[in-house]
């Protein structure tokens, strides 16, 4: 893995342009994700009907062209999922970005799991890891709501 | 010695980084170290190893003349009065952490006010914060200028009645100010005020002279001035160690214990409980040697040379922005880039084998009131080179191709 596989186009497309970069209307459940090793912040929100389908998702935030890309790709691949689907999702990635060579779920087209393997560069770089996750940790909470303010530094990553 | 030769002196330059030279460019994070300390410390435990100020053997004995010869060399080095106003301590937190602690417990009470400024690192402000808690004393802080700079008069201006202690940064890790020390010490001391100087940053670099500064409390961090780690300076006038109540209670600070009291040691021992960093401590004073030999005016000089370089070359390249732009700067540059965050350029410069720090520098304060949330800073040590600036300037560019 070199700095190239990194930074790859999709990466940089996403970084650059993130997509669902905004506010959602009526949100339902929302968190905020906090990495203070660097200052990255996001906010989640999501608006689920009442099949407990995503119907929105969306993002605020700041970060380095790694969490953002990640919080863009993960809120285009989530949207139309059920919300046992987007955990499945989010544990498949976590655990990818772990340990694992790739990712497993059936939920996904080969494509978007072209993508998210994408961030698996981050494997290479500890001290990054942590920014491909914020978004996704987040996302957790606001599902599960358990807590308000995600500090990813008292997480695993 | 020669500034050219000094890299040869230490080993790190041999290795390399992702299959180039290393570029080393966060020394005001931690310096590397010359191989006389490293050896120092190799030497100390294969043949001299002891602890200190307990047993009569003769291990012990050297041990503990070699532990005070630092304390000697650092006194000289600094220029204190008395050997006694330096305590060792595990690093420059716990310095200012001692400080704040005795200092609040004996002078603070609820109203009381506390002069930062805007530049500290937490590691000067968390410990004043707890005094916040506890006592319910006011933290002021004083504010940073356009420059990046804290000017005497913006001391001037948050100084009231309850100002009890002011505790200032000498040299900024963010922007590279060097604030007005003698002058704000001159002032604070005029309405009676002590003043805590963090010198963190300034140690490595600038001359020190505790007699002629006429601070009350000085904090160094030895990691930063080519020494170990595990290890820092207090600098405390000796009315104040003498006045101040202990910090850590343990062995090696008592003097004598009953079961109805205690009475604590003599200077500096009252400060320094349980078993030290005794080899850092004896290996530090290799660092001071070293920095001798070099001579701090050509530290000084050859530094200077650096940061006026490295701060044309980076103005010079477009979408370059460096943070802060201070008359007096020391040995740190800080910058970002439109449109690529700090993080990603630390990233790609490692590849280069270019190592900077990216983040909020432990400066949260400075960062919100810069409206950033991080910034990526290149910072000297007197091993870097021009050459070491060229490689940061061209790797800024392939970045900036990268993100194009
Ligand atoms: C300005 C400043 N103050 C305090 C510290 C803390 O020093 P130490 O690592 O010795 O505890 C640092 C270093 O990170 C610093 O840069």
């Amino acid at each position: 893995m070199n700095l190239k596989e990194l930074y790859q186009e999709i990466i940089l497309d996403h970084g650059k342009n993130p997509r669902n970069l905004r506010k959602t209307d009526n949100f339902n459940k929302d968190a905020k994700g906090h990495n203070p090793l660097c200052g990255d912040k996001v906010h989640i929100y999501l608006k689920l009907n009442e099949n407990k389908k995503v119907e929105d998702i969306s993002f605020e935030g700041q970060g380095c062209a790694i969490s953002m890309a990640s919080a863009s790709i993960m809120t285009s691949l989530v949207k139309g999922k059920e919300e046992k689907e987007v955990k499945e999702i989010i544990n498949d990635f976590l655990e990818m970005i772990k340990e694992k060579e790739s990712l497993n779920t059936k939920l996904l087209e080969e494509d978007e799991k072209i993508k998210l393997m994408c961030l698996s560069g981050v494997k290479q770089y500890p001290m990054r890891v942590k920014c491909a996750t914020l978004s996704w940790h987040t996302l957790i909470s606001a599902i599960d709501k358990s807590q308000n303010e995600i500090n990813i530094e008292s997480k695993e990553f | 010695m020669k500034i050219e030769d000094i890299k040869k002196e230490f080993p790190i330059f041999n290795n390399k980084v992702h299959n180039n030279d290393l570029v080393y460019l966060d020394s005001a994070n931690s310096s590397q170290k010359p191989l006389v300390v490293i050896d120092r410390i190799y030497d100390f435990y294969t043949k001299e190893f002891s602890n200190v100020g307990r047993s009569v053997h003769y291990l012990a004995v050297a041990a503990t003349n070699l532990y005070e010869n630092t304390r000697t060399s650092v006194q000289k080095y600094i220029n204190a009065k008395d050997k006694n106003e330096i305590v060792f301590t595990k690093g420059a937190t716990e310095a200012i952490n001692l400080v704040a602690s005795t200092f609040g417990q004996k002078y603070l009470k609820e109203g009381d006010e506390v002069l930062l400024t805007e530049l500290e690192h937490h590691s000067n402000y968390v410990p004043w914060h707890y005094l916040r808690k506890s006592k319910g004393i006011k933290i002021k802080f004083a504010e940073v200028n356009e420059d990046g700079e804290v000017t005497l008069e913006s001391i001037k201006k948050k100084i009231t009645d309850k100002t009890k202690i002011i505790a200032i940064t000498h040299l900024s890790n963010v922007t590279g100010a060097i604030l007005p020390v003698k002058e704000i010490v001159e002032l604070a001391h005029s309405k009676n005020i002590p003043v805590l100087i963090d010198g963190c940053q300034s140690a490595p670099h600038l001359k020190l002279d505790m007699q002629e500064l006429d601070c009350d409390f000085y904090a160094i961090s030895c990691h930063k001035m080519y020494g170990p780690t595990g290890l820092g300076i207090l600098y405390a006038k000796k009315k104040w160690l003498e006045e101040l109540p202990p910090y850590q209670g343990g062995g090696g600070m008592i003097g004598e214990v009953k079961k109805e009291g205690i009475t604590y040691g003599d200077l500096p021992n009252k400060f320094e409980a349980g078993t030290m960093a005794t080899a850092q401590v004896i290996a530090f004073n290799e660092s001071i040697k070293f920095l001798n030999k070099i001579g701090i005016d050509n530290i000084v000089k050859h530094e200077n040379e650096l940061i006026n370089y490295g701060q044309e070359l980076l103005r010079k390249n477009n979408s370059v922005k460096l943070i802060g732009n201070p008359k007096n700067r020391g040995a740190v540059l800080s910058f970002t880039i439109d449109g690529i965050h700090p993080h990603d350029i630390a990233t790609i410069l490692d590849e280069d084998g270019v190592a900077i720090r990216a983040g909020h520098h432990c400066c949260q304060i400075l960062h919100e009131k810069l409206d950033l949330v991080a910034t990526a800073r290149a910072s000297l040590g007197v091993y870097n080179t021009k050459e070491d600036l060229d490689q940061l300037n061209s790797s800024i560019n392939k970045c900036k191709k990268i993100f194009e």
